[in-house]
């Protein structure tokens, strides 16, 4: 089932009535199995961890058969959060589910006021040759006192906590092997 | 973190001050809430009421900018009456180390000060050896040279009134605080302190945490169950990305970075730190082997010995070179660089002074920017006040993965390395960074490899072998930090047992400096062992009952949870704390019981060693010699401050902070334009410069739009109402935003003046919601702390003013 923004207001509207009336006597809490049996029925779960804070809160993704993600939230048997989460933790959702989301390679063009779609095999190549022709002309292989540094001046990097750790790692190595020295990150700042 | 977020619960105080829990790390709050519930007191310190003071048994306010002044008046209040805890003091710290006699402090300024360079020459600030070369010390602490004189000498100055002067908190509730902190310095209490960017975002952030610490190290509150220092970091792997040496001047695991006169791997290896004293282990003096097992990770079979593992092949710095943020953006501003990768970042929005930095891009011929979502860094040459027929710069916006469509681990604060897997694809032609990473420097060195090219030694020479059927694979990297076993070995050092090549080294006290092991970055070995994946382990046993959960993923280093642990036992080895148990030896089997002991050395009482395993003399640093603005705490006034007189001394600023000139760097202090302090800070919806949450429906339905906080009485004297739209401005730049008048925000009496306060969140930016407003940052200084550079975001100067409604116009009859 997709769950759009109507429906889970719907379901979550359903919730807080069911809590109302079950106050005054009456009992509706069928409503909210029914719902949660809805949601995720048949739903594969994969475990997370929050992309936001550091806290490391467990997160369960739900996907359906077609590997479309349809819920997440909190993981109930992660020590640390023990099924809860934030606002935003639980709105990770949306980040899977977002026509908002950067689905093409873009390239601006120098003096150019627009972006135009390009392939990756076409953006590599071009990023590629850049860094080549900028390392090739900032090379500083001896400093002013003479000593080798074998360092690229006109290259900086900034990024990125939000990699995974292998991925920060290779971009280490990736950045140091081209002899780039201004290497920062959000750890700075 | 020295400990981690569960151990929240064990304390029997948990101060947060240089931060707000509930609404920035607010899944913690549960471990807080456990503590409470069991007694425990929580105390806020911070400017402003939010709802983490709203939840604590104590909430005192004091005027951003002030923290060292504030915690410089509890150390005072411990010594004087006499909290502090004796035994860990004198054995635990270097409080009875003796001190150079040349050093001194005067006025505001330590010795050694030389104004034309506005630096220190650190010489007087030494400890004293003896003719073996060990520290001298005096156990009765009265030497009146040793540190713990010069402690209490130096903070006998931070009296309450003079802390209320500067700070603005009364004095009774100054005192309220020291009383029930300083508590903890029985053996059996315990008290943990809590900090984020509110301590970090300072030009004197680095003392600030060091005054925390000086707390602690007084208290015994280090390595224990429930204490420690705990950063709260900002982002899911910032610690990681830390780790991973993403910064200028650290190799991976901290390994310096080499500057241009080690010119030998030889030359790198002799500034090792050393020890002569046999009861310091000293654990950095392993770092020969760290060093060479990361250059075999790095270039595998093509360093050797011969060739000092390649170290001539990686970058150097010019000796004190200092490439950090804020000189990054200077050196774009000036035209340095032609290319610049904003890889997973948007520093047009979290950059201080994000006007310069915006400006600076413009001056770029390429720019990559991977991101999930368009953002205002590569899209900066149609942000507002830009010509994109003027600008040059050529950007790629390349689109990747999120953290559920990919695999690999992350690190929390609590050091928890923990794995994700992969739930689905990513949108479109999107890929994981790690696969981008990964091909782009294959098409680099294809390059290198048919022409012509500059120094092409590293690229050809780099280890890049880590495909997986056809596709780039992420545990072959995870097992290269690891590390592997490059050849037999018959008889390890370590163990006396055989290891093949080929095989993953059970942990970093296998590496070796002679090339025959490699290891991507050391703190990570053991993470992924002959024994699987360490960090995707999901049993939850609880041995020791301090919820330390050791098979629950894994924590750095070799799964210790709790750093320094060795701190909670007495001399012969037992819990000094008989109810937090955290590590106890068993002498019959001679072995500790518990957290992985920090160093499996016997008790101290035997024949053991100190449990600072970390610092060169095995101690806590009560006196810290080793940064750049002196080795005790001092108050000085934010760069930019309301009043004209540092109360402390002369020195109104860190004498030693580096000023930005030039260009666009514009300062104001004390100057009645700017007449407000103003710090900038998070909402719980929100996240960093909101990339990852502006996008989102949910987010920004809750926090639609730029707001500024104010007081009543502020808010009165500018005749301002709740809603109004208001401009923020400082010297280098102005935001609108709505006005949030409220008592959670109050006037501060600041030697006699009266000072306002105002805040404003960071998340918001132009490109979108369109009616969401600009990045706070348009507003902050480039000015940073001397030892880190990390900018002062939480303290500088602004004006806000009521947006004039324009007149309606009239309508005039001709």
């Amino acid at each position: 089932m997709k769950i759009t923004r109507r429906t889970f207001l719907k379901i979550s509207g359903a919730t807080a009535v069911g809590t109302w009336i079950g106050g005054l006597g009456f009992d509706l809490s069928w409503a909210e199995v029914y719902a949660q049996e809805l949601r995720i029925k048949g739903a594969k779960e994969t475990t997370t961890i929050c992309c936001y804070c550091s806290v490391g809160c467990g997160i369960i993704v739900h996907t359906n058969a077609h590997g479309k993600v349809i819920n997440s939230e909190g993981d109930p048997d992660h020590p640390i959060n023990e099924g809860a989460l934030c606002a935003k933790g639980s709105a990770l959702y949306q980040i899977a589910v977002n026509e908002n989301r950067l689905q093409k390679v873009l390239y601006r063009a120098p003096y150019s006021n627009t972006w135009r779609g390009v392939t990756w095999e076409w953006a590599l190549d071009k990023i590629a040759a850049n860094i080549k022709k900028s390392r090739d002309a900032s090379f500083m292989e001896k400093n002013a006192k003479g000593q080798v540094v074998n360092r690229t001046n006109g290259i900086a990097s900034v990024g990125s906590a939000a990699l995974d750790n292998e991925e920060c790692w290779l971009y280490s190595k990736f950045l140091r092997s081209l002899g780039i020295i201004y290497i920062e990150h959000q750890a700075r700042i | 973190m020295t400990n981690h977020y569960i151990d929240f619960r064990n304390a029997d105080v948990i101060l947060n001050m240089g931060g707000n829990v509930a609404e920035n790390h607010p899944v913690s709050f549960k471990w807080i809430q456990a503590a409470r519930d069991k007694g425990a007191v929580f105390i806020h310190v911070d400017p402003r009421f939010t709802r983490t003071s709203a939840k604590a048994d104590i909430f005192v306010r004091l005027r951003s900018g002030t923290d060292i002044a504030f915690l410089g008046g509890m150390i005072k209040y411990i010594l004087d009456n006499k909290l502090y805890d004796e035994f860990y003091v004198k054995n635990y710290t270097n409080a009875s180390f003796v001190v150079n006699p040349k050093y001194s402090f005067d006025d505001g300024l330590f010795s050694g000060y030389d104004p034309t360079k506005r630096a220190y020459d650190a010489s007087t600030w030494a400890l004293e050896k003896d003719e073996n070369g060990i520290s001298k010390r005096d156990m009765t602490l009265q030497h009146e040279l040793c540190v713990f004189q010069l402690l209490r000498k130096h903070f006998s100055r931070y009296t309450l009134q003079k802390v209320t002067e500067i700070t603005g908190t009364p004095e009774e509730d100054l005192t309220k605080v020291y009383k029930a902190y300083g508590a903890t310095g029985a053996p059996d209490k315990v008290g943990t302190e809590l900090y984020a960017m509110g301590w970090c975002q300072h030009t004197v952030g680095v003392q600030n945490i060091r005054a925390m610490c000086i707390v602690q190290s007084l208290l015994g509150n280090m390595g224990i169950a429930g204490g420690g220092i705990n950063a709260l970091r900002g982002e899911s792997n910032v610690q990681g990305s830390t780790d991973a040496g993403l910064l200028y001047n650290v190799w991976p695991a901290y390994l310096p970075t080499p500057q241009a006169h080690l010119t030998t791997l030889a030359d790198y290896n002799k500034t090792t730190p050393t020890s002569k004293d046999p009861r310091s282990v000293n654990w950095w003096k392993n770092r020969p082997k760290y060093a060479a097992s990361y250059l075999k990770s790095v270039f595998g079979n093509k360093a050797a010995k011969e060739n000092d593992f390649g170290y001539s092949w990686l970058p150097k710095l010019d000796q004190g070179q200092d490439a950090s943020w804020l000189y990054l953006f200077d050196e774009m501003y000036k035209g340095t660089f032609t290319g610049f990768f904003a890889w997973g970042m948007n520093p047009a929005c979290s950059g201080a002074h994000a006007g310069k930095v915006r400006q600076a891009m413009t001056k770029l011929d390429w720019m990559v920017n991977v991101n999930l979502f368009d953002n205002e860094t590569g899209s900066f040459w149609k942000g507002p006040g830009m010509n994109p027929k003027k600008i040059r710069t050529e950007v790629f916006q390349l689109p990747c993965a999120a953290s559920m469509e990919k695999e690999g681990s992350i690190s929390n604060s609590g050091r928890w390395m923990q794995w994700r897997y992969k739930a689905t694809n990513p949108p479109g032609v999107a890929r994981p960074d790690g696969d981008i990473i990964y091909e782009l420097f294959n098409k680099v060195r294809a390059l290198y490899e048919k022409g012509k090219g500059v120094f092409p030694e590293p690229i050809l020479n780099l280890k890049w072998d880590y495909e997986t059927n056809g596709h780039f694979g992420i545990h072959k990297v995870a097992k290269e930090i690891n590390g592997y076993f490059l050849e037999d070995i018959p008889e390890h050092p370590a163990d006396k047992k055989a290891y093949k090549k080929g095989t993953l080294v059970p942990s970093f006290v296998y590496l070796l400096d002679d090339g025959r092991t490699s290891c991507g970055s050391w703190i990570y070995s053991a993470s992924y062992t002959e024994a699987g994946n360490m960090a995707a382990r999901r049993k939850k046993t609880d041995p020791t009952g301090l919820g330390l959960y050791p098979e629950w993923a894994w924590a750095w280093p070799v799964n210790r949870r709790i750093i320094y642990n060795r701190a909670s036992v007495d001399l012969d080895g037992n819990p000094r704390d008989p109810n937090r148990p955290l590590l106890k030896w068993d002498a019959a089997g001679k072995q500790w019981v518990g957290d992985v002991p920090d160093n499996a050395v016997p008790p101290m009482g035997t024949d053991g060693a100190y449990p600072f395993i970390m610092k060169p003399d095995g101690v806590a640093s009560l006196f810290g010699p080793g940064l750049k603005d002196g080795p005790f705490p001092e108050h000085y006034e934010p760069l930019e401050c309301p009043i004209e007189k540092n109360v402390m001394s002369n020195q109104r600023i860190s004498p030693v902070i580096k000023i930005f000139e030039e260009g666009l760097d514009k300062f104001a202090t004390c100057d009645p334009r700017y007449p407000f302090v103003c710090s900038t800070y998070r909402v719980t919806e929100h996240w960093q410069t909101g990339v990852l949450t502006r996008w989102l429906p949910w987010l920004i339905e809750a926090e639609p739009q730029m707001f500024c906080e104010m007081s009543l009485e502020l808010a009165r004297l500018k005749e301002i109402s709740n809603g109004d739209k208001v401009i923020v401005e400082t010297s280098r730049g102005k935001v609108w935003a709505v006005a949030i008048v409220t008592s959670r925000l109050k006037p501060f009496n600041i030697a006699g003046n009266i000072v306002h306060q105002i805040g404003i969140p960071w998340h918001y930016g132009w490109i979108h919601p369109k009616d969401g407003g600009e990045s706070a940052n348009l507003l902050t200084p480039t000015i940073g702390d001397p030892n880190t550079m990390i900018p002062e975001s939480k303290a500088f100067m602004a004006n806000v003013k009521k947006i004039t409604q324009q007149p309606a116009k009239r309508t005039t009859r001709s």
